[in-house]
């Protein structure tokens, strides 16, 4: 990774941390609705495997925390942005929302709101991979408590047997809802987990993007390579409460402290900052020029978009295109 | 036309859809190696291979799931639940992602996928293998539902799902696979919606579905013999769409209706098609319609017990009867 990368990713980060953070005053203002995951201080996790994995390429399947795995995948922060604003103009056309956020053309195959639904859907896209020989690899994103789930141990089950190109990436930010992950789980370490499907994983610092990029270079080398199926756990925090409905006070402040002290983005700014790539000012500068993009060009976007037209109610829930009706049939 | 038995008809359907499309594939408990629990894919394991052929573990809601993943990407999955009881396990995909997806989606991802699963009493199966989950299934918006009586809509009915972009739920019946009757030489694709007259008549209208249109049509013969009563009997083999026309056409013309099913009651097929006709052709009833169902009780195990359980053609003929004032 060399000084042009790191300065992208900072970008790329900050931007991240400003555009969930922007989301935050948002729906305080009651501009965003329903329920309102944000990934704050976990950025490095998706930054760092799609650093090593081809966005756009392979397919990317996460829960209900997932706009920045939306943006990172190709999707238009605008879009994101307007389809929280429940816009025509969203990734979803405004029928998603937060939690379902999905851009099929950059093959970032959606956001889903019960927890542990993607693991199989993930293997059954890997499959469909297998069959059409291509090069890509399905790349699913979830968070530890996921892995408490009966769809975890059974599609590791399936994926492993298959022998399917399919990355589990845990982001394990230690909490389930407000549940501590040591009240929850009976084995902490996520990649333990793993073994009983003779499945290759492995744990990283999911704060730190070089290290997450590391680990996750092996990980998309050994699925790409035809190698089956691997897991890797991120060790990581998420700043604000599981929702916009949680008031955080389940956390000890000590911890939320000591978590803030290996921010992502502090930890590469100061990193280029020694490397002399780059100055507080320039960092200031840059976090002006984000501030200004998401004020400026996204949120006005969403603004001024149009709410989806209500006669459209019922479009898409059936099959408009005949192939229901296969020889004529009806 | 051939005459078949009811699951070779469905062996056929498989066979054909695998021959004709390099993307569709069938997973379930024991449908490679041991050709399916009814014989339903037989020798398609041998014929297609391990890779398009899937025995999957037990673990329903997750390989219902892989289906419906493999779905996304242009795979179109024939899923067999060896038991609709099964299907329990498998709501969660079914209902929160395979019926949602596109609509949640703004239009960008679907899930073509079949679901074939046979429920019902058979022979002392016990509270756990024998109930009936249409009623739950036809509740899922976006979730198509067919139910087939014979081998031909067997036939038919999966040849058209499997080419539908919408996900469709074929609800089978444990006793019905020795069913025969005749099939299309050619290919033929059914209606995913609408119904069929199985039987004309005048004087009211037997609604019935899978197991069910039997019992309907058996109950129109002695109506017919015995009581001077020509049944009209109309087959809802299309749960989900209900045919809401074809329903009100039948009644009004018999202005009188009798709905048969294998279900308890409650939030049933029944109480929707009572629905349909309170909304679409109320003025036209000479009686109130009447349905005959199981009782609500969990499905014992002992014969008897079992039998008193289930609704029969005798009880459809009483419920006519009474409609009639004659019971």
């Amino acid at each position: 990774m060399d000084i042009a990368d790191r300065k992208r990713i900072l970008r790329d980060m900050l931007f991240a941390r400003r555009f969930e953070e922007r989301c935050y005053e948002a729906y305080v203002e009651r501009r965003i609705g329903g329920f309102l995951h944000l990934y704050s201080g976990q950025e490095a996790c998706v930054q760092g495997v799609m650093e090593a994995a081809r966005p756009g390429h392979d397919y990317v399947i996460t829960g209900y925390r997932d706009h920045i795995h939306a943006i990172r995948c190709g999707a238009d922060p605008k879009a994101v942005m307007a389809e929280l604003f429940g816009k025509e103009t969203g990734v979803s056309r405004g029928r998603g929302g937060s939690m379902h956020l999905f851009d099929a053309a950059h093959r970032f195959m959606g956001g889903y709101a019960l927890v542990g639904g993607p693991f199989p859907l993930a293997a059954g896209m890997a499959k469909a991979i297998k069959m059409r020989g291509g090069d890509e690899i399905a790349v699913c994103f979830l968070g530890d408590a996921a892995d408490n789930q009966g769809t975890f141990h059974e599609s590791l089950n399936m994926a492993a047997l298959w022998k399917l190109p399919v990355l589990y990436v845990c982001e394990n930010n230690l909490y389930g809802i407000g549940t501590r992950i040591d009240r929850s789980t009976a084995v902490v370490d996520q990649y333990r987990r793993v073994c009983g499907y003779g499945i290759p994983a492995a744990q990283a610092d999911g704060q730190d993007v070089e290290k997450v990029f590391e680990a996750a270079r092996v990980a998309v080398e050994h699925v790409r390579g035809g190698g089956g199926p691997y897991f890797l756990e991120l060790l990581t925090y998420r700043y604000r409460g599981h929702s916009m409905s949680d008031s955080n006070a389940y956390r000890a402040k000590e911890e939320e402290r000591m978590w803030s002290g290996r921010d992502p983005v502090i930890l590469l700014r100061d990193r280029l900052i020694e490397a002399e790539a780059m100055t507080r000012e320039d960092y200031k500068a840059l976090d002006t020029e984000v501030l200004e993009e998401i004020e400026g060009e996204i949120i006005a976007f969403a603004e001024a978009s149009p709410a989806p037209p209500v006669e459209e109610l019922g479009r898409y829930v059936w099959a408009d295109d005949g192939s229901c009706r296969p020889g004529g049939a009806g | 036309m051939a005459v078949m038995m009811y699951w070779e008809a469905i062996r056929r359907a498989h066979d054909e859809e695998l021959a004709n499309d390099p993307m569709v594939i069938v997973m379930g408990e024991d449908v490679g190696v041991a050709g399916g629990t009814y014989k339903a894919t037989r020798g398609l394991y041998e014929k297609y291979g391990p890779e398009r052929v899937i025995d999957t573990p037990i673990s329903e809601n997750s390989y219902t799931g892989v289906g419906i993943g493999a779905s996304f990407l242009g795979v179109r999955p024939i899923i067999e639940l060896m038991s609709v009881n099964f299907a329990w396990l498998a709501l969660d995909q079914i209902a929160n992602t395979a019926s949602k997806v596109r609509y949640m989606s703004g239009g960008q991802l679907s899930a073509p996928v079949v679901i074939r699963s046979p429920g019902g009493s058979a022979h002392q199966l016990g509270s756990q293998h024998s109930a009936r989950m249409e009623k739950v299934f036809m509740g899922i918006t976006g979730l198509r539902v067919v139910t087939p009586s014979g081998p031909r809509q067997a036939y038919g009915l999966l040849k058209s799902a499997v080419r539908c972009n919408d996900p469709v739920f074929i609800n089978e019946h444990e006793l019905m696979y020795n069913l025969k009757g005749e099939v299309p030489d050619g290919e033929y694709f059914h209606p995913l919606e609408g119904s069929e007259l199985a039987r004309e008549g005048r004087d009211v209208t037997l609604f019935g579905y899978n197991v069910s249109v039997h019992w309907c049509l058996q109950a129109a013969e002695v109506l017919a013999r015995e009581h001077g009563i020509e049944a009209e009997v109309v087959d809802l083999y299309a749960l989900s769409p209900l045919d809401r026309a074809g329903i009100a056409r039948s009644v009004s013309h018999t202005h009188r209706a009798v709905i048969a099913e294998e279900a308890e009651a409650p939030v049933g097929v029944g109480a929707e098609v009572m629905a349909v006709l309170n909304e679409e052709c109320f003025f036209e009833l000479d009686a109130p319609p009447l349905r005959v169902s199981a009782r609500n009780v969990p499905i014992p195990y002992a014969r008897t017990m079992e039998k008193a359980a289930v609704p029969n053609a005798a009880e459809v003929v009483q419920a006519v009867l009474a409609l009639f004032g004659r019971a």
